[in-house]
């Protein structure tokens, strides 16, 4: 496929989540949507290391064009990963403390 | 149209059409059920980009374990419908403007580089089979993945510490 159908599609995807983070104010929502877009740059970054693999293909033996760019796909992942883990914890502590996930009620910063 | 491009535009509408249905399902697990179908049509595409590692990983990590831990979240809370927090109407429209105006704005942006148009992404190439990802993690970023390791310890660290109940 061209390449740039994938571009417009992660633009889509990337777009999604951020009207998601905009009109939502449940904090959990809020986090799948950046989630969203953390895979929308994903999707990005693999259809870009796929872009010049058939005419690279030819002069590296190995065969592994473009590895480095699926390596930080990986990485994306991991951290993705670990921040969930924390920013869960921060909500569970948050609806703890006001019983509520709602982020309009957490404006102690304006006053 | 092949069967490849049949499937590119069937999972690129599964994708655009899920993650809609995510931001827009009043109830939390249904957003959550929603983006794993979304997740599945990502994965779909890293298939269809012969990146087959990096599918099996983003079904495992994202759909299997991160997803479930927003479901036990969610369900720890006993969110519903009803708790949902009432939205303001006018600031519901300007998101969806604002979102809407970013999309028209970065592919009218990116209109101008794509009159090359021989750039293609092609399912070729076996930089995303298991082994040769392997042999590029291990050699040349095997100092990358075991600092990762210590960020996994300090997230799960952290985790616990503000999870902990509070005094």
């Amino acid at each position: 496929m061209p390449i740039h159908y994938y571009i417009v599609l992660a633009l889509a995807l990337f777009s999604i989540g951020v009207t998601g983070v905009l009109t939502r104010r449940n904090a959990i929502i809020i986090f799948m949507c950046v989630e969203l877009m953390l895979n929308a740059v994903n999707l990005l970054l693999v259809a870009f290391s796929k872009m010049h693999a058939a005419k690279l293909a030819a002069f590296d033996m190995a065969g592994n064009v473009g590895a480095e760019a699926q390596i930080f796909v990986f990485f994306i992942m991991v951290v993705a990963a670990a921040e969930v883990s924390v920013g869960l914890a921060i909500i569970v502590m948050m609806y703890r403390n006001i019983h509520s996930v709602d982020v309009n009620f957490l404006n102690r910063l304006k006053h | 149209m092949n069967i490849s491009e049949i499937l590119f535009w069937f999972l690129s509408a599964l994708a655009i059409g899920s993650a809609l249905m995510m931001i827009s399902s009043k109830n939390p697990v249904y957003s959550v059920l929603w983006l794993i179908i979304v997740f599945f049509a990502i994965s779909g595409h890293y298939i269809l980009l012969n990146a087959q590692f990096l599918a099996i990983v983003n079904i495992i990590v994202y759909a299997g374990a991160i997803m479930v831990l927003f479901l036990f979240v969610i369900m720890l809370m006993n969110l519903n419908a009803e708790t949902e927090p009432r939205k303001n109407r006018w600031l519901k429209w300007a998101g969806t403007i604002a979102g809407g105006s970013l999309l028209l704005v970065l592919v009218a942006a990116l209109r101008q580089v794509e009159q090359s148009g021989a750039d293609k992404a092609v399912g070729e190439g076996n930089a995303g089979l298991i082994q040769n990802l392997g042999m590029v993690l291990f050699k040349d970023y095997v100092l990358p993945f075991e600092i990762s390791s210590i960020l996994f310890l300090s997230a799960m660290v952290g985790a616990v510490v503000i999870g902990k109940k509070g005094d």
